[in-house]
């Protein structure tokens, strides 16, 4: 019984800052998937720099305009490129960097197969 | 038979990867941004360096003629560099010169312009630095030369001797 009111008490305090703590979660989740482009090695998110700093503020005003996630990502890659994004997206220049593993793990599954089954 | 083929394949292989990495390690790794982006200007709101009045981007650069909007800041030592540049720029009657002050302080501002001289025709100012992020820009400086609302020609940094010849080409 007391367990049961613990537990609901925990769940209630927990749902209280709900929204408001996932806009904040979806604003950084952004922020670090982004590169910080003044500086060497870092996310916008790791930077205080005044480029991250401007950059993250304008992050949120977007989240609270009702963008979503990938609009924002697509509203800086056409502002700065693709570079500002940490995930590179598939055309000409990627293709190997993304069909390799593709190729490796096709290749090691044909020598398994070759192995094992051709052989009987 | 078969001995002899599988040390070559894997020799061939690691040399592959070798002269791969090898050439990789030449190539420079500082990035140089795609200048031919997004061409057309955005629509903004600019708050006025005097008055704090508002007005829209419209209205600032709606002749047909060229603009070069130039992000500077009195804080920012590069800014004096170029500013010479700009001051040569002012004489010329084909280019009206925009300034955007950049997370600045105001007092320090004027005094920036009462020292070297405003070359501005208009100045406005960017206290949080999001006017930028809809310029695409990076820092300060940065100028843009601009024509029928389109981004024709984007430096990055201070403007230097080359680039001032090359805009007095341009507008010419």
């Amino acid at each position: 019984m007391r367990f049961t009111t613990i537990y609901l008490l925990i769940g209630f305090l927990l749902n209280i800052n709900f929204s408001y703590a996932n806009e904040i979660q979806t604003e950084n989740k952004i922020a670090k998937n982004l590169r910080c482009l003044i500086c060497q090695g870092q996310s916008v998110h790791d930077s205080d720099s005044e480029f991250a700093i401007s950059l993250k503020l304008v992050i949120r005003n977007k989240i609270e305009e009702g963008m979503s996630e990938k609009q924002i990502y697509s509203f800086l890659k056409k502002k700065y490129g693709e570079w500002i994004l940490y995930d590179p997206v598939l055309n000409r220049n990627t293709y190997f960097l993304w069909l390799l593993p593709l190729l490796i793990f096709l290749a090691g599954g044909a020598i398994i197969i070759k192995k094992f089954y051709i052989r009987k | 038979m078969k001995l002899k083929i599988t040390p070559i394949i894997i020799i061939l292989f690691f040399l592959i990867i070798f002269i791969i990495f090898f050439k990789g390690l030449k190539n420079s790794n500082i990035y140089t941004p795609d200048l031919n982006l997004e061409k057309k200007i955005p629509i903004l709101v600019y708050k006025s360096f005097e008055n704090n009045t508002e007005i829209v981007s419209e209205k600032i650069f709606n002749k047909k003629r060229f603009y070069l909007m130039n992000i500077w800041a009195s804080w920012c030592i590069p800014c004096r560099e170029e500013h010479v540049f700009l001051m040569k720029l002012k004489k010329d009657q084909k280019v009206e010169l925009i300034g955007l002050n950049y997370k600045d302080n105001i007092t320090n501002a004027k005094k920036f312009l009462k020292e070297l001289g405003n070359p501005y025709k208009k100045v406005f100012t960017d206290v949080d630095g999001i006017s930028s992020i809809s310029w695409g820009a990076y820092g300060v400086p940065e100028s843009f030369l601009i024509y029928e609302n389109k981004i024709i020609k984007r430096y990055i940094g201070p403007i230097k001797y080359e680039n001032f010849i090359e805009i007095e080409k341009i507008i010419k």
